[in-house]
């Protein structure tokens, strides 16, 4: 049948079937691919909260040196500096992601993977990294060293 | 014995008449010119492809996936079972000829315009199999769950991550997480193993179905060359027999590579320690990685990384689109300018790969 030879009752009938038949084979995609999609997603971890760890004893920690502690799924760097301040940043490179590490020769935290650096104070001093290290704070009780997330 | 065959081939030729498929076969001729040499990467490729076929299904008999286990247990292939150690060396190996005869192969049909009218469907397919190429080569390389392996995801999933818009998700999507845990492991693992061979398959498909049907492209200087007749060679049995030599001597390099040259296996990789000192991705995506040291933090207001993978990204699909803007190559004019972009991209890629190794 030819579109010109419709009267305007068939054409609307037409129209009507067109539109249920589209709306429907839509919905029918909507309802395989939703779930699909929605499987791919990985489901939220309940992750455990956590605000402060023990980073061991201060006799313990050298001058001069950095160590990597485990802050709940993060990794956070612990450094003495050689006249033995004790400073805390989160251990992940604001570029991609690396972990980074205390480099003695520099005196600077450094990242393997692009060669970035952090001076002593977190702020990143050279290569690509484009923001400073997060700072946690570090909490010295008597022997014990702890560390936490600053509010 | 030649009654036996005889009567299987005309049992089945018969039902679906294998004599026109025959005939069509014994029909391809491949031109000879001075550039010929270039027709035996494609080759070359497909063999190493079905090497890492039959050895990926190898390793698969013992492989486990998983934090605990993956590590182990390609320690225990390579300790424990016979020839682990080679069927592992061989796997790895392969990966890494199996990219660079797809690179050559890449680069020749670029310079040799070959992409050109009526081929544009070949080079998009072999354009995607090569992308596939890269997917299969980083996901693979997470799979034995060692250090460096472990810093190459991480870093390689948060490039993805810094796409606009759709990043975000997509690192979600590949690591199956925020972080690259044993769950990127079991994805990788998926994708290696089940998702990407599925594609290739069928790109490959397609591939050799286009070339075997369009027959093989000649650059269009050679096809003006001095005077003489065009000279060809019969595919079938001819060309095919320098073919299997060509994968045989390809072979044999492999088994002295894997030989002489075992994969090492390297450390465990741990989530809590630091990234090792001189740690650089696989030598395909070294001229990259070199590119993103060199760029700085702020670029104007870009963030220097999002400006790199911007125009790295750019610059892939402008290679991939080719054969839709080289208008000139499809006219059968020469076109020096395809020939000035390919001579400065393979020296970008060689001076940056070099950089990469001794910076």
């Amino acid at each position: 049948m030819n579109e010109q030879t419709l009267n305007p009752t068939q054409q609307s009938k037409r129209d009507f079937l067109k539109y249920v038949l589209t709306g429907g084979v839509l919905a029918w995609a909507a309802s395989i691919l939703y779930p699909i999609f929605a499987y791919l997603k990985p489901p939220k971890q309940s992750e455990v909260e956590v605000s402060s760890v023990k980073a061991g004893k201060l006799s313990e920690i050298e001058k001069d040196s950095g160590k990597i502690v485990k802050f709940g799924t993060k990794p956070v760097i612990l450094i003495r500096s050689a006249d033995g301040n004790l400073k805390a940043f989160s251990a992940t490179c604001t570029h991609l992601d690396c972990t980074v590490q205390y480099r003695k020769d520099y005196g600077l935290i450094w990242c393997a993977c692009h060669n970035g650096k952090y001076d002593l104070n977190g702020r990143n001093v050279s290569g690509p990294p484009p923001r400073p290290l997060d700072e946690y704070r570090v909490i010295v009780q008597g022997e014990e060293v702890s560390i936490s997330k600053k509010s | 014995m030649k009654q036996r065959f005889k009567k299987i081939y005309s049992w089945i030729d018969e039902r679906v008449h294998l004599e026109d498929v025959v005939n069509y076969m014994g029909k391809k001729y491949v031109p000879l010119h001075s550039h010929s040499i270039w027709y035996y990467f494609g080759g070359v490729s497909l063999f190493l492809f079905i090497i890492q076929v039959v050895t990926g299904i190898l390793l698969l008999l013992y492989y486990k996936s998983g934090e605990e286990f993956a590590f182990e247990s390609i320690q225990f292939i390579m300790s424990k079972v016979e020839f682990g150690w080679l069927i592992r060396s061989i796997h790895s190996w392969t990966a890494n000829l199996f990219i660079l005869a797809a690179m050559v192969h890449m680069f020749s049909v670029y310079f040799g315009k070959a992409y050109r009218k009526p081929r544009e469907v070949t080079w998009l397919t072999g354009m995607l199999m090569f992308f596939l190429a890269l997917g299969f080569g980083f996901s693979g390389y997470l799979l034995p769950w060692n250090e460096l392996a472990f810093f190459a995801t991480k870093v390689g999933t948060d490039i993805a991550g810094i796409v606009p818009l759709a990043g975000k998700p997509m690192m979600m999507f590949l690591r199956g997480g925020e972080e690259v845990t044993g769950a990127t492991l079991s994805r990788f693992f998926g994708f290696h193993v089940a998702v990407l061979p599925g594609l290739f398959t069928v790109l490959l498909g397609i591939h050799l179905l286009l070339v075997q049907r369009q027959g093989m492209s000649e650059p269009i200087e050679t096809g003006h060359e001095a005077g003489v007749e065009r000279r060809t060679m019969p595919f079938f049995p001819n060309f095919l027999l320098r073919d299997l030599l060509f994968w045989l001597i390809v072979l044999n390099l492999l088994a002295i590579l894997a030989v002489f040259f075992p994969w090492e296996l390297g450390r465990k990789a741990d989530p809590f320690a630091p990234a090792p000192a001189g740690i650089r991705p696989e030598w395909y995506f070294l001229f990259m990685f070199q590119t993103l040291k060199f760029i700085p933090a702020k670029l104007l207001f870009l963030d220097g990384e999002v400006l790199g993978i911007g125009l790295f990204g750019l610059g892939g699909l402008l290679w991939l689109l080719v054969p839709f803007w080289d208008r000139k190559s499809s006219r059968g004019e020469q076109n020096r300018f395809i020939n000035y972009i390919g001579l400065f991209i393979v020296l970008y890629i060689l001076i940056f790969t070099v950089l990469g190794w001794i910076l």
